[in-house]
């Protein structure tokens, strides 16, 4: 009987503020910290604008952003294409959404399996320590030896071709060391804590204590680089598909569309051409940065005195 | 702290090692040979066996890295595959030059704008300029720098025509002043472009440090004293605050020669990284193998260097 009222208290946070009753979880006090940040929260509805335009691409324009017309090359801006088209006559607008879309799904996946192989091997290291964490860790070393652009390119080099499961592939196994020392270091300031002693000395399995005491106490930093991380492969995705080693014509991408400026005719003469995909680039990862500031707030407890 | 620097140069030796089987097993990993693409079909399938043990293409896996690293010890990396007889050091001899102009420019103008700013917005905090100087360094952090270079080509150099937009000189032959104000001038776009993820990085590092350095115990004994606000500053605030930025310039060689190789291709500036970007299309893997090496062994110089300024400048730290 006495459950349910509470139940209710928890369900509604507004209620819970002003009755200032305790016993709410850390994850909706971030949540609440989160929705104070004005800018995190126009990011995100800017970012769902974005997201959907892209989703939405057949809807919102007729052309085909890969069927080229060699008798409308290079057009300026019409009524039929309101950003004009490229070298090989391919609607530009076209080309924007559904190149979104690439690149968006680029920066997601590859986010998503550095995820995966980071926090593996993080937690490896930080869990067991010892044998297995020297292993990772001069693993870390050695793929930071090279600058991650140089490494991505020698890949790009050995490699015949690259589609963008490669590509996503290439990204994720370059750029995991980063995020799994930031793991690894989060782990070891956890590891001599009371709670995991005692999960340790009732006998609970190595992985449950991993997923379920480590991980979430881990979450905001997962979270933040896990966010901050997804706009750096965007902006990467783009820049080596903007010098030619990205993702392949003709799919379209932003950095794909953007490399069109790389002959001069363009850069000066169709500013139409190549000023939208940079721009695109340049708010959603604004954006996500927002976002991934807005949730380092909220997760950090010493940041709770900043309205 | 001598002890330390000792050993610190010790351990570079193995990681040095390690670089070069790493940058050797890269290769390795690469299909086909020098002649993939490149051979007459017609050829005797025995010619074409004894050019690759005269190669030395069948030797045993650690004979050929032992043979690649002897030749690399005395400079000599063999020859590019792609420019006929050019040996892949006098490629890299020729751009090197124009990369390190352009890293020592970028790091310069990055100084000069970020940490003056960083510190004004360190002893103004909330101002005008401070929030000025955020929204710049979510800019700089956000915009992707070839797109930047572009639009700095396009608003620069193709609408006002003040700078010019690709190359490192304009015409050869120039010599003295003359040569080294074009060279600046080819420099200035560049720069800015490279430079502005860094400066945007720093300024919020020295704000933070300056921030924290001001409200230490001992900038209050400072006060207490009596003492004027630019002794503070000078002497005791920022000595301390530079010491992570310092120290941070080290570890941001590689990030800036990844930054060099994309930016380079979007002024077609002829330095490390234009050479680096032709030889990934062409296949060429001596020049890629050295570039590797070579940008390699700054980050390990760099890493290296930071280590021993630190130790140096801040005897607070002790090693054992």
């Amino acid at each position: 009987m006495e459950l349910k009222p509470q139940g209710n208290i928890d369900g509604n946070s507004a209620v819970g503020v002003k009755k200032g009753v305790r016993g709410t979880s850390p994850s909706q006090i971030a949540l609440r910290r989160f929705l104070k940040n004005k800018l995190a929260v126009v990011s995100v509805v800017v970012l769902i604008v974005i997201i959907s335009a892209v989703i939405c691409a057949p809807f919102l324009t007729d052309h085909s952003p890969t069927k080229t017309n060699l008798m409308l090359i290079e057009r300026p801006p019409s009524d039929d294409h309101p950003l004009g088209t490229d070298s090989s006559g391919r609607d530009n607008l076209s080309r924007l959404l559904y190149g979104g879309r690439v690149s968006l799904i680029v920066g997601f996946s590859a986010m998503f399996f550095t995820l995966i192989i980071g926090v593996t091997l993080g937690s490896l290291a930080g869990y067991y320590g010892g044998k297995v964490d020297a292993i990772i860790m001069r693993l870390t070393d050695l793929m930071l030896m090279l600058p991650f652009l140089v490494l991505c390119l020698t890949i790009v080099a050995i490699l015949e071709k690259v589609t963008i499961g490669i590509f996503v592939a290439i990204i994720a196994l370059t750029s995991w060391p980063n995020l799994t020392r930031i793991i690894r270091g989060a782990y070891l300031k956890l590891r001599e804590q009371e709670f995991i002693q005692g999960a340790k000395a009732i006998g609970a399995s190595d992985l449950r204590i991993i997923l379920k005491h480590f991980m979430p106490n881990a979450i905001g930093p997962i979270v933040v680089n896990a966010t901050l991380m997804m706009a750096t492969y965007i902006i990467i995705e783009s820049a080596l598909s903007f010098i030619g080693f990205g993702i392949p014509q003709p799919t379209p991408t932003w950095g794909n569309m953007i490399s069109e400026a790389q002959s001069i005719r363009v850069l000066r003469n169709s500013p139409e051409a190549w000023l939208p995909p940079g721009l695109a680039i340049l708010v959603t990862v604004l954006c996500i940065n927002f976002i991934g500031d807005g949730l380092r707030d909220a997760f950090d407890p010493k940041s709770s005195r900043r309205s | 702290m001598y002890k330390y620097i000792i050993r610190r140069i010790l351990v570079f030796i193995p990681m040095l090692f390690i670089l070069t089987v790493l940058v050797f097993a890269l290769i390795l990993a690469a299909p086909g040979d020098p002649f993939t693409g490149k051979m007459d079909p017609n050829v005797d399938r025995e010619v074409y066996e004894k050019q690759r043990e005269a190669l030395g293409l069948n030797d045993p896996v650690h004979v050929q890295y032992w043979n690649w690293l002897k030749g690399a010890v005395r400079g000599d990396f063999g020859d590019s595959l792609i420019y006929k007889g050019r040996s892949v050091s006098e490629l890299i001899a020729e751009r090197l030059s124009n990369t390190v102009y352009l890293g020592i420019f970028t790091i310069f103008i990055t100084i000069i704008v970020a940490i003056p700013i960083g510190i004004y917005s360190a002893r103004h905090p909330y101002s005008l300029l401070d929030y000025g100087a955020t929204a710049f360094g979510f800019f700089g952090l956000a915009v992707p720098n070839f797109f930047f270079g572009l639009v700095a080509i396009y608003v620069f150099s193709i609408q006002l025509g003040w700078l010019p937009a690709q190359g490192s000189v304009s015409k050869p032959g120039l010599e003295g002043l003359e040569l080294f104000f074009n060279k600046l001038q080819h420099l200035i776009l560049p720069g800015i472009t490279l430079g502005l993820a860094g400066t945007a990085t720093y300024m919020r590092y020295m704000r933070s440090e300056v921030l924290d350095v001001l409200g230490s115990d001992y900038i209050r004994t400072a006060r207490a004293k009596g003492m004027t606000e630019p002794v503070i500053l000078y002497k005791h605030t920022l000595r301390n605050a530079l010491i992570p930025i310092i120290t941070l310039l080290g570890l941001e060689i590689g990030i800036l020669l990844s930054g060099a190789v994309i930016t380079e291709a979007v002024f077609q500036y002829p330095g490390i990284g234009t050479l680096f970007i032709s030889s990934i299309g062409n296949r060429d893997y001596p020049v890629i193998m050295t570039i590797n090496l070579m940008l390699g062994l700054f980050v390990l110089v760099g890493n290296l260097l930071a280590d021993i300024f630190y130790s140096i400048v801040d005897p607070r730290i002790r090693y054992d």
